[in-house]
């Protein structure tokens, strides 16, 4: 037989016999001849454990291998402590299913709680769920959130400094969903405030989605925003780099309703885009329109306490097409990664992991600027992520000619544009390097 | 199964001062000290805990114990495809050379793109498809974008009337809410006695307005639907498409391809039917595949070949597509583990793991419907459903203080055996619904069913006991009501 | 065996409605609280809201199932019963003294589709 079959052919034959057919072909009895395929598929042929490692390892080897890494965009190349590999490769984690049965899936249910815990408080929120699959589609969920609380109105608002993945997702669940969404232009790269202001006292809004880490790297101010949005009866979401939330004023204290992201920047490798996790935490009013999974504690029949998946009305699997939404399994299995990060790393450490992210993003501008190649577009605050322009050349053959020194240097957004994240992985010696490697492209 | 319980919360070990972290030095210059100005900072502290290294390895290891996997023990939960996975896949996701990041230009990350494109053409081939996307990141979120498609198509084809969409009154609750997100309306087809789809019932609510018919094949119950082509012949000829739900693919490998049953658009599950993990809830990946023709509504960012160059390029702003359902190409690293599994069967060994599963399923309904209810006779898939314990077992529902799926379920906890999947379908009162998967030993379900039998005869013999289970439990039978009413989301709500 | 009360006006989908001159009081009955099981939350719509006779108004959750509300009759909500917001359990002691809503009526005809008690209790066996 082969290695994940356990069946001896005796033990098929008495259990064949026990069902009372006289192959397994026959188990198929019903299954209509026409339907069948015949012959085999055109798959390659059964591979050797060491021929599939060979196989996975010769075709990742057509990659080009980077040093550093400064590109950001969505997904950021922060350190990862060991103990975090170590816990989650625990198969008694990893091998479980959605911890329906609580009696057996404490180890579950337990770091959900905690990772519930550690978002909301991150966020300044009440209530944070057991996970989205990434920050795009916890963006768009939030938008659903904003109609479905609104019940009549159908307009949705979202700054068009998000991230174009992002955006693009969430135009996607409109344009299906039937949703009016209206993207807020930008000025001066972070939105157009007064534009929004407009809009939104039109009265027909459902809620306003901003990006407070926008695709240039800006944090953008939210002042009066909050109280805007809530005079003309509009839900506030805001959307964050999660990792920043230590540092900067929080969802719940520009006064949001919702707080929406991706949470890979806190411990999750950058691993081609996934897995990540998207986060969405919400004020307690809002509890029952959430999306996803929720965990709870609660106590067994001895009084003790434990938890358990709960508020599961809201669900698809009870629910059906009157859910808050069509998710259930998420990503459930990385809210340990940022659980088991976050244990380690304590206020102390998330504050210090931006202060190297901002003193690194600051000398390397400063260090490219004097260079006398790049200049600012705007003059905004920002903490490990910002743009410059080229002053002459593109952007994306400044990022070819950089990989040739072994440097992812950013992601080429523009033509003319380069948009540069420093985690605090990368020291000054790096900077440096980065800088004088940068003069090359220019000066060749 | 440890017995033990490991209560703590990571936050009543915080001690102030303690850390878990080494960081460079810093090494900037003071003016480059992190200053946001006063609105924008955050001003409040945070309830993080503070701990060292091995509080917290110890901590989340103690966890561990209390939790149940695959690896633990046998976990017949239906229609999730709880089989074994493999280690291999495990170490080859984890490969640092695949680590990179997704804003790499294609021309230096042609390795990943490669097995992209490897997989989901092995997909499609497994699923009878022309192409497959991998950017959904689970079951439901590739039914939702299934549909996307469906709905993209009538679009391009000018057809803005087709906003229903047919689903059988037996299937997953997920199958009515991605409909609902997609904006599409819901009509429920009824099942026959036999749980399969009444086709004369279909049949007067095929129309113009129909966008698709989505179904799984063998449906909920583990049943066969033999009149599908016909089914889909209906459907083409009102001019829906056919949505196939992957969630029941596992029977089918090699044996039946859903594209040649009649199915224009899929999604996979390939943490069911293709052996990467579960994760506790995700993360998941699913696959959507397309027949010949819906190539182009695939969801931007799309993995090409080029033949002729031989390189792969990411489209990612093609306006015939859907849209995006994704940042960046789904979960990658799930990918990468089902395209280990699938080098591993072959083209060998690929039909026998749905067969091996119906064998399986087969095996254990025939020996325990002298105990437990069996609502359908007849072969089932690879899964099928009891309707709870038979009435001379205590199963009886109309009776106070009979014994019910659930108590069934707790009590086989105390055995070191996780529960089936309970009370769905929603057509039976007391459904228990059982897939054992094909990775699992004769051996194993020997003593399953030696266990169920005994639960059966302790639901007669010693009810009150069974009542209470699980007795040998980490926790014991645990308070919902109280979870709901007094809501706790939080350690700080505590 | 669930409790049908005479004089009220009950619809198939398990609500009543108890009418008070131009007023009709609206909630779940004791077979249909009998049938969710322990009742958790109780999502109700708000005073001037529209209700359309047929149609959805809100819905009582359990904690492993949710049931929508359809109202029997048309009007315009006039008073939620707020003391549900905090104990949703009532509807479990009593579904006919703890009304959801009260509704002015805008065509008491729709009383007549209605069934009566003895018709209610014939669809509850």
């Amino acid at each position: 037989m082969f290695k994940y079959y356990p069946h001896t052919e005796a033990e098929i034959k008495e259990m064949l016999d026990v069902i009372g057919v006289s192959s397994l072909d026959d188990l198929y009895g019903e299954v209509p001849e026409e339907l069948k395929f015949k012959g085999q598929l055109n798959l390659p042929s059964a591979m050797s454990e060491h021929e599939v490692r060979a196989t996975v390892k010769g075709l990742a080897g057509m990659n080009e291998m980077v040093h550093g890494c400064f590109a950001g965009y969505g997904s950021y190349d922060h350190y990862q402590p060991s103990v975090v590999p170590y816990i989650t490769a625990r198969s008694e984690f990893s091998t479980s299913y959605t911890p329906y049965q609580a009696e057996i899936s404490q180890g579950t249910l337990q770091y959900i709680f905690e990772y519930q815990t550690m978002m909301a408080d991150l966020t300044g929120m009440d209530i944070s769920n057991a996970s989205m699959y990434d920050g795009s589609t916890a963006t768009a969920e939030a938008m659903l959130m904003c109609v479905a609380n609104a019940k009549k109105r159908n307009r949705v608002l979202i700054s068009g400094t998000f991230l174009p993945a992002v955006l693009n997702v969430v135009k996607t669940y409109a344009h299906y969903h039937g949703v009016d969404l209206v993207v807020v232009p930008e000025k001066d790269y972070v939105m157009d405030v007064e534009a929004a202001r407009q809009l939104i006292e039109a009265d027909d809004v459902a809620g306003l989605i901003v990006a407070q880490h926008n695709r240039y790297g800006y944090i953008e101010d939210f002042t009066g925003l909050a109280d805007l949005c809530h005079a003309h009866k509009a839900l506030l979401a805001i959307n964050n780099h999660a990792a920043d939330l230590a540092v900067v004023r929080t969802p719940g204290e520009w006064g949001a309703d919702i707080a929406c992201g991706d949470a890979q920047s806190l411990g999750i490798p950058v691993g081609f885009g996934g897995p990540y996790i998207g986060y969405l935490c919400v004020k307690s009013a809002l509890v029952r329109k959430m999306p996803g999974r929720l965990v709870g504690a609660t106590t067994d029949a001895n009084g003790q306490r434990a938890f358990v998946l709960t508020m599961q009305a809201r669900e698809q699997h009870i629910r059906r097409e009157k859910a808050t939404s069509n998710i259930c399994t998420a990503q459930g299995y990385m809210c340990l990664f940022v659980a088991c990060y976050l244990a380690l790393m304590g206020e102390k450490g998330v504050r210090e992991v931006n202060e190297l992210s901002y003193a690194g993003a600051h000398f390397l501008q400063d260090a490219l600027l004097e260079t006398g190649h790049f200049e600012k577009v705007a003059d905004h605050e920002f903490i490990g992520e910002f743009t410059l322009r080229l002053k002459s050349g593109k952007a994306a053959d400044f990022i070819e000619y950089m990989l040739e020194t072994g440097v992812l240097a950013g992601v080429a957004i523009a033509d003319d544009l380069v948009t540069i994240s420093v985690t605090k992985k990368y020291g000054k010696d790096y900077c440096e390097f980065y800088a004088e490697s940068a003069k090359g492209f220019f000066e060749k | 199964m440890n017995n033990t319980y490991y209560g703590k919360l990571i936050f009543e070990l915080s001690r102030p001062g303690r850390v878990g972290y080494s960081l460079p030095a810093n090494k900037f210059d003071e003016k480059y000290a992190l200053a946001l100005s006063e609105p924008l900072r955050r001003q409040s502290g945070t309830l993080l805990p503070e701990a060292d290294e091995l509080t917290v390895a110890r901590h989340y290891t103690n966890m561990s114990n209390n939790n149940f996997g695959v690896d633990t023990g046998f976990y017949p939960l239906g229609s999730c495809t709880m089989k074994y996975n493999p280690k291999l896949n495990e170490e080859l996701c984890q490969l640092p050379e695949l680590n990179i990041h997704p804003q790499t230009p294609d021309y230096a990350a042609q390795g990943n793109l490669a097995i992209y494109h490897y997989t989901q053409q092995m997909l499609a081939e497994v699923a009878g498809m022309s192409e497959c996307t991998l950017n959904p990141y689970a079951g439901a979120h590739g039914e939702l974008t299934g549909l996307m498609v469906i709905r993209r198509y009538h679009e391009k084809r000018g057809d803005a009337a087709r906003v229903k969409v047919l689903v059988p009154d037996s299937a997953h609750g997920t199958n009515p809410a991605s409909a609902a997100v997609c904006g599409l309306q819901v009509v429920q087809v009824k099942s026959l006695e036999d749980g399969t789809v009444d086709v004369e019932d279909l049949k007067t609510k095929l129309g113009p307005d129909v966008a698709a018919m989505m179904m799984t094949n063998p449906n909920t119950l583990g049943i066969f639907e033999r009149r599908i082509p016909e089914i889909a012949a209906l459907v083409h000829e009102c001019g829906g498409l056919m949505y196939y739900d992957g969630a029941n693919l596992n029977p089918m490998l090699g044996v039946c391809r859903p594209g040649d049953m009649g199915f224009d658009v899929l999604h996979i599950n390939l943490h069911k039917t293709f052996s990467t993990p579960h994760g506790g809830g995700g993360p998941g990946s699913g696959p959507v595949g397309v027949r010949a023709g819906l190539e182009d509504c695939l969801p931007n960012p799309r993995v090409v070949y080029d033949a002729e160059s031989g390189d792969y390029s990411l489209l990612t702003d093609s306006e015939e597509a859907l849209g995006s359902i994704s940042a960046f190409l789904g979960n990658y690293g799930v990918i990468v583990r089902g395209l280990a599994y699938l080098l591993s069967l072959g083209k060998e060994n690929i039909a026998m793991a749905g067969k091996l599963a119906v064998l399986n399923a087969n095996y254990i309904k025939e020996q325990l419907k002298a105990y437990y209810k069996l609502p359908i006779e007849g072969l089932c898939k690879h899964e099928f459903v009891f309707d709870g314990l038979r009435e001379e077992f205590g199963g009886d529902h109309h009776e106070d203080g009979h014994v019910s799926t659930l108590d069934v379920a707790k009590r086989l906890l105390d055995y070191g055996f996780h529960a089936p999947t309970i009370y769905f379908p929603l057509l039976f009162h007391e459904a228990l619904m059982i897939e054992p998967t094909e990775t699992e030993s004769k051996d194993t379900l020997d003593e399953f069913i030696e266990v169920m039998k005994k639960i059966a005869v302790e639901a007669r013999d010693e009810r009150e006991m069974v009542l209470s289970a699980p007795h040998s439990t980490p926790v014991r039978r645990l308070d919902d009501v109280k979870a709901v009413k007094e809501p706790k989301f939080t350690y700080k709500a505590l | 065996m669930a409790k049908v009360i005479e004089g009220l006006y009950y619809a198939e989908s398990h609500e009543y409605v108890r009418v008070e001159g131009e007023f009709g009081y609206i909630g779940i009955t004791d077979f249909a609280q009998s049938q969710l099981g322990n009742v958790v939350y109780v999502d109700m719509p708000e005073v001037d809201d529209e209700v359309t006779a047929g149609e959805e108004f809100g819905a009582v959750e359990s904690v492993k199932a949710a049931s929508d509300l359809f109202s029997p009759v048309s009007g315009t909500v006039v008073e939620v019963n707020e003391a549900l917001e905090d104990e949703p359990e009532l509807v479990n002691k009593d579904a006919f003294e703890n009304w959801i809503i009260k509704v002015q009526l805008s065509d008491k005809s729709e009383l007549e589709n209605l069934l009566d008690a003895a018709a209610y209790e014939a669809i509850c066996k």
